[in-house]
C-alpha cells in the first residue's frame, strides 16, 4: 500500500482520525507520518498513538529544546538526557512534548490511572475517580479499535479537565 | 530503638509463613514520592536536603503508624551500620553514599522502611512473608494516605506521581517478588522462565541484589512499567505472572522428587551435614547449602529445622552482621570462622 500523502513510498503507519463524528482513515509513509504529527501536536489522542511508533521527539526544533530551562532548578533537556534525572517536579510542565513522547515510549501510555494523593489541591475525589474511570474506559476503546467510542470518552475527559481547571 | 536493638531479632517478613511460602520468601512494594517544588535530591544543596529531611521528620511525628518508628540519620551511622541495614533489606546501595541529608525511617518488627532523599525524596517500602501483595498493598496505601495529608507530595492528575527518573513515573510504585527456585535452576529450566519474564516486560534479580547470577537460588521479580496501569492492575499482573512460576517450581520440584529421589536426598542431607559441622565457611558456600536445606524442608525431607531459623541465616551471616554481633570489625578469614560457628548455634537440637 502506498502512502496517502505523498504516493511514493510505502505505507506503514495507519491512521483512525475522528473529527465531529466523522471517521478517516489514512494510510501514510513514515516521513509524512512525522509530519502529520507535528500538526497534530495539539489534538489529544493521536499524537499520543503516533508518538510511541517512531522518534517524533526529533521534530521539536533542537535550539529552541536546548534554549528551554526548568525555571525552578535550572536543568536544560540536554542535562536531562545526560544524568538520565528531572531535576524537581516543576521539570514536568517545563518538557512537556518530549516527556510526553518518553513516557509514552517507556510505559506504553501516558495517562495515570492509579491514586491521587489525599489533599490534592482543586480536585474533587469524585472528579478525579470519574476521569480515571474514563481513562480506562478510552484505553480499552483504543485496545479495541472501536474508535467512536474512544472519541466519546475523549470528550467526555476534556469537558471534565477543563471544569476541573476552572473550578480550580 | 537504636540501631543496635535491630541485632537481637529479624524483620517480621522472614518468619517463612503465608501464601506459597515454601517457594516465596517475600513480597514488597516500594513507592517514590517528592515534595512538589522543592528540587529532586540530585539538584539539591545539603542544605535543601535538609530541609526536606527535617519537614518529614516533623509530617510523621503527626501519624499514629509512625509512633514506634525510628529515624535514622545516614550521616551519623558508620560504614558496617549501614552495610547492616543493606543486608537487612531496609535500604539501597545507594543510600549509603554521600549521607549528608539523607534519612532511614524504620518501624519496629521492619515491616516498613522509607529512605529519605535516595534518588526520590521519599522511598516507602512495605514488606510481607510468602506471596501476599494485596495486604502489603493495603499496608503501604494506608501509610502513604496518611503522609499525603502532611505533605505536599508532587502529582499531576495526567501524570501521575512525579519522579526524578521517568521510569517510574505514574503509580511510581514497583512491586516485588522474591521467589526461591532450586528445582528450575537444577533441571537447567531457568533462563527459559526469565527469559520468557523479561519478554512480559518484568524484571528479575537476586537476593542480594546481583543482575543475572542470583546466589542461593533466588529470583526478585518486580513490575517495569508504572504509568498507565492502576496499582490493584499491576499487582494483579505480578501475581498472575508468579503463579505460573511457582507452578513451574512445583512441577520441576516433583519431577526432581520422582526421577533421582535418593541423589536429591542425599544432597540435601549432605548440605545440613556441611552446614552443622564446618569450623569454617564461606558466604558464598552457605547461601548455595542453605538453599538446599530450605528445599529439603519445602519437601518436607528435613522435619528438624523450622524453616525461619533458615530464612534469618539468609540474612544474619552476611560481613556485616557477624560484625555487628561481635562489635568489632573482623576480617575475612575471620568472619569465616564466626559464621561457621552462628550457623552451628542456629542448626543444634
Amino acid at each position: 500500500m502506498r502512502c496517502d500523502i505523498c504516493g511514493k513510498k510505502k505505507a506503514t503507519v495507519h491512521l483512525t482520525e475522528i473529527v465531529d463524528e466523522q471517521m478517516t482513515e489514512m494510510h501514510l509513509c513514515e516521513d509524512c507520518a512525522r509530519e502529520k504529527s507535528v500538526q497534530m501536536e495539539q489534538q489529544f489522542g493521536l499524537a499520543d498513538l503516533l508518538a510511541g511508533l517512531s522518534d517524533f521527539g526529533k521534530q521539536l526544533k533542537t535550539e529552541e529544546k536546548a534554549k528551554l530551562r526548568c525555571g525552578h532548578c535550572g536543568i536544560s533537556y540536554d542535562d536531562f538526557k545526560k544524568f538520565g534525572r528531572l531535576g524537581c517536579s516543576e521539570c514536568y510542565p517545563t518538557f512537556r512534548d518530549s516527556l510526553t513522547v518518553l513516557l509514552k515510549k517507556i510505559h506504553g501510555s501516558n495517562h495515570h490511572l492509579g491514586k491521587s494523593p489525599a489533599k490534592f489541591p482543586g480536585y474533587v475525589k469524585e472528579n478525579m475517580d470519574e476521569l480515571r474511570n474514563l481513562r480506562n474506559l478510552l484505553e480499552e476503546a483504543i485496545r479495541n479499535e472501536d474508535y467512536e467510542k474512544a472519541a466519546e470518552f475523549r470528550d467526555k475527559i476534556r469537558e471534565l479537565e477543563k471544569k476541573e481547571k476552572s473550578d480550580s | 530503638m537504636k540501631l543496635d536493638d535491630l541485632i537481637h531479632h529479624t524483620g517480621e517478613w522472614l518468619r517463612g509463613t503465608g501464601p506459597h511460602s515454601n517457594i516465596v520468601m517475600s513480597s514488597r512494594i516500594r513507592l517514590a514520592r517528592n515534595l512538589s517544588k522543592v528540587k529532586f535530591p540530585n539538584r539539591a544543596t545539603k542544605k535543601e536536603l535538609t530541609q526536606v529531611l527535617e519537614t518529614v521528620e516533623a509530617a510523621i511525628k503527626e501519624i499514629d503508624y509512625f509512633k514506634t518508628a525510628t529515624l535514622f540519620r545516614m550521616n551519623e551511622l558508620d560504614s558496617v551500620d549501614k552495610e547492616f541495614l543493606i543486608e537487612r533489606h531496609l535500604m539501597s546501595h545507594e543510600h549509603a553514599t554521600n549521607p549528608e541529608g539523607k534519612g532511614l525511617i524504620i518501624s519496629q518488627e521492619e515491616i516498613l522502611s522509607v529512605m529519605v532523599n535516595e534518588e526520590d525524596h521519599l522511598r516507602i517500602q512495605v514488606m510481607q512473608s510468602g506471596l501476599n501483595l494485596e495486604e502489603t498493598w493495603k499496608i503501604i496505601n494506608t501509610i502513604d494516605d496518611n503522609l499525603s495529608t502532611k505533605l505536599d507530595f508532587a502529582y499531576s492528575p495526567n501524570w501521575g506521581y512525579l519522579t526524578a527518573c521517568p521510569t517510574n513515573t505514574g503509580t511510581a510504585m514497583r512491586g516485588s517478588v522474591m521467589l526461591h527456585l532450586p528445582a528450575l535452576v537444577m533441571t537447567k529450566q531457568i533462563n527459559k522462565v526469565l527469559s520468557a519474564i523479561a519478554k512480559l516486560s518484568f524484571a528479575s534479580r537476586g537476593f542480594y541484589g546481583e543482575g543475572t547470577h542470583a546466589r542461593g537460588n533466588f529470583y526478585q521479580i518486580s513490575n517495569q512499567v508504572s504509568l498507565g496501569h492502576a496499582e490493584e492492575d499491576i499487582i494483579q499482573n505480578i501475581n498472575g505472572l508468579i503463579r505460573q512460576v511457582i507452578e513451574q517450581e512445583e512441577q520441576a520440584r516433583q519431577s526432581l522428587a520422582v526421577q533421582n529421589k535418593a541423589v536429591l536426598v542425599d544432597k540435601i542431607y549432605r548440605s545440613l551435614g556441611i552446614l552443622k559441622n564446618a569450623h569454617i565457611i564461606t558466604s558464598q558456600e552457605t547461601i548455595e547449602l542453605l538453599s538446599m536445606v530450605r528445599l529439603g524442608i519445602d519437601l518436607g525431607i528435613i522435619t528438624e529445622v523450622d524453616r525461619r531459623i533458615i530464612n534469618e541465616l539468609f540474612i544474619t551471616i552476611q560481613p556485616a552482621h557477624l560484625q555487628k554481633f561481635e562489635s568489632k570489625k573482623l576480617s575475612a578469614s575471620a568472619r569465616d570462622t564466626r559464621r561457621a560457628s552462628l550457623i552451628r548455634g542456629k542448626l543444634e537440637g
